[in-house]
């Protein structure tokens, strides 16, 4: 089809200025976007203010719609539930019978562990749960990984405090408006979170790909090789994230820098936790002998 | 029926009050898309919001003014998590390419159409990450797939916005 030739605006001469005038706009609109997008870098709070009046809106919506899909996704998985349950009650007692020397053993494990830890004095921190509330939508268009978390300042939620679910870390809260917030994910390209290994403390730090994996990458100058199987948790270095939060699993060997799952999927957690910024307190001064001891140890 | 009585697409009718609404709200609506009750690990949603501007704009150039995607871009920068301002710089720039474009073409028909949107979404997309995502960023092979994925679909939107923009209306 011939494309209509509306824009034309003819002899009138008012019609000419409106069409230059509303292409001025236009350009200079995006000249002031591309200032906008300079600024955005910076992380203005006029930004996060308006996104926060826009997750108002939308995030009940999503929350009601996730509630639907969540209704009918769980339809087949019930059904097969209902005819699974008795071969399940079977296996599970089997399984209780065979882990109740093991629960015994652990119990054992934890009294020791406990008196030991008393003996050393050691002051535990323990991560208070602020909030407990649903991911309801994400950026699923855009190359970043945020997700809107319905719960915000009124639920207590403030900036900066971790996400974790049931299997491991989730991100950390960026905005919050009073009942939704905004959350990182660590599977962003721009989060960076501490971590160690677990089989030996190694230090290292998972960064997003962007592509839902994690780059873990050495902070030690030891040449230390990553293998398969490698399960790395939060360290508790620098004091956001409460230490020993799992955070993902190294699929492939590799040196220097390994390629990481990690154990909870955004997409898949009922219930994300939201829970304080951990700061860790001083290190408890080494005493030294023979001077005064007058600190309380 | 008197071959005046139903307006071929593309004529120079001017949009009535209540056609441009429902342009302006389609394209909102196509945007809030972005909110949908799932939590993506890769950009998978095609640009919903751009694809349907890109319709509009196709099928009845006088539905928009050339400033307006500067607000609708600006909307889909607050629900789609790029960094804000980068709709509004990137779909006002797709308005004033195909500006330039039809002053050019004197004939668009649906394979044009398709390629401009293409062009569209593919410069949106490819830019939108430059703009948002550190250069070392393993997105490229998903924002392909996103892109691929968005021009396949663009027929379909394309079909939708007809669909909207179609009235039989009596003169």
């Amino acid at each position: 089809m011939a494309p209509p030739r509306n824009r034309r605006p003819g002899f009138s001469r008012r019609a000419q200025y409106g069409l230059f005038l509303s292409y001025v706009v236009a350009i200079g609109g995006a000249l002031i976007a591309v200032v906008l997008i300079a600024l955005s870098q910076l992380n203005a709070p006029a930004y996060s203010a308006l996104r926060g009046a826009v997750r108002e809106v939308t995030a009940p919506i999503s929350a009601s719609l996730g509630g639907v899909r969540r209704g009918i996704t769980g339809v087949p998985s019930g059904i097969g539930q209902y005819f699974g349950v008795v071969s399940e009650n079977q296996r599970l007692k089997k399984q209780l019978r065979q882990s109740g020397d093991l629960v015994q053993r652990a119990r054992t494990l934890g009294r020791e562990n406990a008196r030991l830890r008393r003996l050393l004095q050691l002051r535990d921190r323990d991560p208070k749960t602020v909030a407990a509330a649903r991911l309801v939508s994400s950026s699923p268009g855009s190359t970043r990984r945020y997700a809107v978390l319905y719960a915000g300042s009124r639920q207590g939620v403030r900036k900066g405090q971790p996400v974790r679910g049931p299997e491991g870390l989730i991100g950390r809260v960026l905005e919050t408006s009073p009942n939704t917030a905004r959350v990182l994910l660590i599977l962003d390209p721009e989060s960076i979170v501490p971590v160690q290994r677990t089989r030996d403390g190694l230090p290292a730090i998972a960064v997003g790909r962007g592509d839902g994996l994690l780059d873990i990458r050495s902070a030690d100058m030891a040449n230390a090789p990553f293998l398969a199987g490698d399960a790395f948790v939060t360290s508790g270095t620098g004091g956001i994230y409460p230490p020993n939060i799992p955070v993902g699993r190294v699929t492939r060997n590799s040196r220097d820098s390994a390629i990481a799952r990690p154990f909870a999927g955004p997409d898949s957690v009922d219930f994300a936790l939201v829970q304080q910024i951990f700061m860790p307190e001083a290190p408890p001064e080494p005493e030294p002998t023979g001077e005064a001891s007058d600190q309380p140890s | 029926m008197k071959p005046s009585s139903r307006l071929p697409l593309g004529s120079s009718q001017p949009s009535s009050g209540p056609h441009r609404w429902r342009a302006y709200i389609s394209v909102i609506v196509a945007s809030l898309l972005n909110t949908l009750p799932f939590v993506a690990t890769i950009p998978i949603l095609p640009p919903f919001g751009l694809m349907v501007l890109m319709s509009w704009r196709l099928l009845r150039p006088d539905v928009f003014a050339p400033w307006s995607p500067l607000l609708l871009g600006l909307f889909n920068d607050l629900v789609s998590g790029q960094p804000l301002g980068s709709g509004m710089l990137l779909w006002t720039l797709c308005f004033l390419a195909v500006d330039v474009i039809d002053s050019r073409l004197v004939w668009r028909n649906i394979w044009y159409n398709w390629l401009i949107a293409a062009g569209a979404i593919g410069f949106c997309l490819s830019a939108g990450r430059l703009i948002a995502t550190p250069l070392g960023a393993h997105v490229d092979t998903a924002l392909l797939l996103q892109i691929i994925v968005s021009i396949a679909l663009f027929p379909a939107v394309f079909r939708i916005c007809a669909r909207l923009d179609y009235r039989p209306r009596k003169l």
